[in-house]
């Protein structure tokens, strides 16, 4: 069974909204910024206007260095959409950065939990995608 | 002791409707045909019927995506019903919401004789326009998918598969043990009527042999999308005496949404969010896991079973491996038989629904060629994995 070509074959891209704007502008530049409540000091993702630990309704926008550990991760052999069909298998890994913070992001190569990554950034015509690379393979 | 309305209602009714593949019907027609059967079974009549819920409403249509199914107002309309309350929603406790829903319907006296539904015409639908993720053709996302979809984590497998590989890099979890969810799910499916996989036993090597879709979950460890409608009537106690059937009450639900209802930013993913449903259910009985004859785990993937018998408290924390090691405590003949209908793995995507279905059907002693060597007297019941999540624990007969 395929997937329908319906449609382009460009992966969908985000749509920035009033809590994620900030979020896509600096990964346009290559950066990495999450919120950081000003009364626990927790980082959080994705973007919300209300810290999820402790309801405190400020926050800072932290640059995080983007580093850190694989927490967890799959291998994609199956594409449900056209756009990814020609990238099956890949990586699709779980990654707590240092200092807070747990993204969901592709990779090039397939790590083990535990593993050290470093960020990379794919742009896209009109995004940036966060990756992530393995810092033992790389 | 807080109140637990929920045992003012008991499960009178029960109604299925043809499950198969492409089975050329509408998603009306199906779930008329469930809603008639569990009157009928309930011994009642259309006129009778005063309460209409359903997971999740706001369907899009048999053909497009078949995942909504018909809206109680539309059927409400094909059915000549005159309707006390009605409901449709797809936040809450997952499918098991209109169960909620329909006992707080009986306890607060909207309504005395509900009928709660969830219809899928997923097969029909998969098969018209391909199956695919979540996207759906969309070419921008907003709200949570635009963090998902982008990597191409199109899929609620992308989403748990993570949730498999931790568990077999920290606990040891090996593919033979989760593998068994699968096994034992289709021997019992060979014991069920409508079950898809009737008639296609599977053994272990089978499984292992199964193409992967998102390491390390392989074909045999996600569900059949099947073209289906499930009811049953959900009633006051009051009304028991004239029930045909052992009345199946329900004895506590679990509702809690606790930790951050999330598939990858939940505390502990080692964990999931049915620890806050579990937790909740057990606060309101008496009754202890120990209690219990049969569960009925939804099963959307298999390592979703996992994550719920530990939550339930079968086995601790990283323990569900040595759990199901062998298979032969979750089979028909073990201590905990588990998925008696062959689940959503082997039977079909009753969404849900289909557990609940099932579970009562034991209770009541009445499932025929699968009925259960050791009639149950207390089964739970589980829906939902990521955001929503839900538990219910039924008994035969009224406390």
């Amino acid at each position: 069974m395929t997937t329908t070509a319906a449609r382009p074959a460009a992966p969908p891209r985000p749509l920035p909204d009033e809590d994620s704007r900030e979020y896509w502008a600096a990964l346009r530049e290559h950066r990495i910024t999450l919120q950081a409540c000003t009364s626990c000091n927790r980082r959080r993702f994705p973007a919300t206007p209300s810290c999820p630990y402790c309801a405190h309704p400020e926050w800072s926008e932290e640059e995080a260095a983007g580093t850190g550990t694989v927490y967890s991760y799959i291998v994609v052999h199956r594409a449900f959409d056209a756009a990814f069909a020609a990238d099956v298998p890949y990586t699709v890994a779980t990654v707590d950065l240092d200092g807070g913070g747990r993204m969901v992001a592709r990779m090039d190569t397939t790590p083990a939990i535990g593993a050290r990554v470093a960020p990379d950034f794919v742009d896209h015509p009109e995004w940036t995608e966060l990756r992530f690379r393995d810092q033992e393979t790389a | 002791m807080t109140t637990i309305g929920e045992r003012s209602s008991y499960v009178s009714g029960l109604g299925q409707s043809a499950v198969g593949r492409n089975l050329g019907r509408t998603e009306m027609s199906l779930t008329v045909e469930a809603i008639t059967n569990a009157i009928a079974d309930a011994g009642l009549r259309p006129s009778d019927i005063d309460g209409l819920v359903t997971y999740p409403a706001g369907g899009n249509g048999t053909a497009k995506g078949g995942f909504g199914g018909p809206s109680a107002n539309a059927v409400q309309d094909a059915m000549g019903l005159r309707l006390d309350y009605y409901s449709g929603s797809s936040d809450g406790a997952a499918q098991l919401q209109a169960l909620v829903t329909a006992c707080m319907a009986v306890a607060t006296g909207l309504a005395r004789h509900v009928v709660i539904y969830r219809t899928v015409t997923e097969s029909t639908a998969q098969t018209a326009s391909g199956r695919r993720g979540l996207s759906l053709g969309d070419t921008e996302l907003d709200g949570e998918m635009q963090y998902r979809l982008p990597y191409g984590a199109l899929s609620a497998t992308t989403w748990l598969a993570p949730l498999a590989q931790y568990h077999m890099d920290r606990f040891g979890l090996t593919r033979e043990q989760l593998g068994q969810i699968a096994v034992v799910s289709r021997a019992n499916a060979q014991l069920t009527p409508y079950a898809l996989m009737r008639g296609r036993p599977m053994t272990m090597d089978d499984y292992l042999a199964a193409r992967m879709i998102s390491t390390p979950l392989s074909l045999f460890d996600c569900d059949i999308p099947c073209d289906a409608s499930t009811a049953l009537v959900i009633s006051h106690v009051d009304t028991a005496a004239d029930c045909p059937h052992v009345p199946v009450q329900i004895n506590a639900l679990g509702t809690a949404s606790w930790g951050r209802p999330s598939w990858d930013q939940y505390e502990d993913l080692a964990s999931f969010p049915g620890r806050g449903p579990a937790e909740h259910m057990w606060q309101r009985t008496d009754l202890t896991k120990d209690d219990v004859d049969s569960a009925h785990i939804y099963d959307g993937f298999s390592i979703i079973v996992n994550l719920w018998l530990e939550a339930l408290g079968f086995c601790g924390t990283g323990e569900s491996g040595a759990f199901l090691e062998g298979g032969k405590r979750i089979s028909r003949d073990g201590e905990l038989p588990m998925n008696t209908n062959g689940g959503q793995l082997s039977g079909g995507r009753l969404h849900g629904f289909g557990h609940l279905h099932e579970a009562a059907l034991q209770l009541r002693g009445e499932a025929g060629e699968r009925q259960l060597p050791r009639q149950p007297e207390v089964s739970v019941v589980t829906n939902g994995a990521g955001s929503t999540v839900g538990c219910a624990l039924l008994t035969r007969g009224l406390a």
